[in-house]
């Protein structure tokens, strides 16, 4: 049975301790500080991240429930040199403050834009059968699992809305 | 987190086994389960992981329902087109829960077995019959705002704090359950969740070793379906008061009112009795509030949470009328 989990394209070992999360996973043995531990318990959604192209919160799920799946974090989306179209419109829009939570926004936003291609509905939609639209209704109720305490929630919006609009 | 084993069985059979002993927990979607080993409300020797054992399809059955595999997601359950189509009060149900995060890793057997999210269970400084059988209930002379309105008892006044089981008990579905001495039973969803009474500790009827294989929907009936959550802010918060209809109206009158209401009671809440008073009738703002004095003779209040019977009492008005084109 394989013990590994791939970040970002490269295969890891899964530490031995059941107990750690997969968010620790990152963080403490893979050194990917951009995962970010808000709350820890599926709350605010600082520490989302990407597996096998669904957005999770890794604080509520461990390592160990992960071998051979494939994870992407923020550091796995883009660099300072090359950042992703939705890290870019986050600078151009002021999609921050403090920062602290963008990492889980954006990862959270790239799979939502995929989710929305795919026609997944959600609370906000008036027909669940139809096209799904990026509105502003529609990206706020999407992204409710990803809290902002500086509050930039009206830029985050603005930030998704361009790239959403980008790819339609 | 307390230090627990990892074990992952690689059949149901295995499965069984190993999660018969008292302190070996099955894990699926691990949303709720993992954030209460953090709390040390649950506080499993063993962790079973069953993820790995197949159980995610959703099959058309062959009297024209359809079986979701007890390890579905939740996305995956909402999304399903014949789902979209033909039960979209438990697609509007699930997507009317949590986020899109937790949805992603929440599975059908998992949320049917959620816990409650009552304040004085979830934190084990304070006394909670259900977490610590005989410490005493907080919740009565405490606080109370999320809590029970009907069918509580002197030991407990949670909520199940789930919708797509309100969904579910609306269309009457069926929960498929492994045993291990047994083959397979099935229990109405109805009937899978208990009313607190002396044990509140039970919140389903799910025997040690048991596991959830899918959840079986009859074959669709031509009606209206309306979900209807009304909580404190306008996403990712629990239900005060939920109903899930699915509504009928022939030749001006009622044909079909199959109600279940979340929020209330320690489980989705059925009550037979509306149905047999709506059907047959003409709708009118009348009838629906003699619907919600029989939905609510019992009920009582605890203080903080007496709101919730006038609630319910209009949140069932507002659904029937929307749902019958009704002006009340």
């Amino acid at each position: 049975m394989s013990k590994t989990i791939t970040v970002n394209g490269t295969e890891r070992p899964i530490p031995s301790d059941p107990r750690v999360s997969l968010l620790d996973f990152l963080r403490e043995n893979e050194g990917l500080t951009g995962t970010k531990k808000g709350c820890d318990h599926g709350q605010c959604g600082a520490c989302t991240v990407i597996v096998n192209g669904m957005r999770i919160n890794s604080c509520l799920t461990l390592a160990a429930m992960h071998d051979g799946d494939s994870v992407t974090t923020i550091e796995g989306l883009g660099t300072p040199t090359s950042p992703s179209p939705l890290q870019v419109a986050f600078v151009e829009h002021d999609g921050f403050q403090c920062g602290y939570c963008t990492p889980g926004q954006i990862c959270s936003a790239t799979a939502m834009l995929d989710e929305i291609a795919a026609g997944f509905a959600s609370d906000a939609s008036e027909d669940l059968l139809g096209e799904m639209q990026a509105s502003p209704e529609e990206i706020r109720e999407r992204m409710s699992g990803n809290l902002c305490r500086c509050g930039a929630y009206a830029n985050i919006v603005t930030a998704i809305r361009e790239i959403a609009q980008g790819d339609a | 987190m307390r230090p627990f084993a990892f074990q992952r069985p690689d059949s149901l059979a295995h499965a069984h086994e190993l999660t018969v002993p008292e302190d070996a927990t099955a894990v699926a979607g691990g949303t709720n389960l993992l954030d209460l080993m953090k709390l040390q409300v649950e506080t499993p020797e063993r962790l079973v992981d069953i993820n790995r054992l197949g159980m995610t399809e959703i099959q058309e059955t062959a009297d024209g329902g359809l079986r979701i595999g007890a390890l579905a997601t939740n996305t995956a359950t909402a999304n399903d087109d014949r789902v979209r189509a033909d039960y979209p009060v438990l697609a509007r149900a699930i997507l009317a829960g949590a986020t899109q995060q937790l949805r992603n890793r929440a599975t059908t057997g998992g949320n049917l077995c959620q816990r409650t999210r009552c304040y004085y269970f979830t934190n084990i400084d304070q006394p909670c019959n259900k977490r610590e059988p005989g410490s005493g209930c907080g919740a009565i002379d405490g606080i109370a705002h999320l809590h029970a309105v009907l069918g509580t008892s002197p030991s407990c006044i949670a909520t199940y704090p789930g919708d797509m089981a309100v969904a579910l008990s609306a269309l009457d579905a069926t929960v498929e359950i492994a045993s291990p001495d047994s083959d397979e039973r099935s229990v109405p969803v109805r009937d899978f969740h208990l009313l607190p009474g002396d044990t509140p500790c039970r919140d389903n009827v799910l025997e040690r070793g048991e596991i959830i294989t899918a959840v079986t929907l009859p074959r669709p009936v031509k009606a209206k379906h309306l979900y209807r959550k009304v909580r404190e802010r306008s996403s990712y918060a629990f239900a005060l008061v939920s109903v899930a209809a699915i509504v009928a109206v022939e030749d001006g009158v009622i044909a079909r009112a199959d109600l279940a209401f979340g929020g209330l009671a320690h489980k989705p809440w059925h009550d037979a009795r509306l149905s047999e008073l709506l059907v047959g009738e003409a709708p009118s703002a009348a009838l629906f509030d003699k619907a919600g004095d029989l939905l609510l003779e019992g009920a009582r209040g605890y203080g903080e949470n007496d709101f919730k019977i006038p609630l319910a009492r209009r949140t069932l008005a507002a659904v029937m009328a929307e749902a019958t084109e009704t002006e009340i």
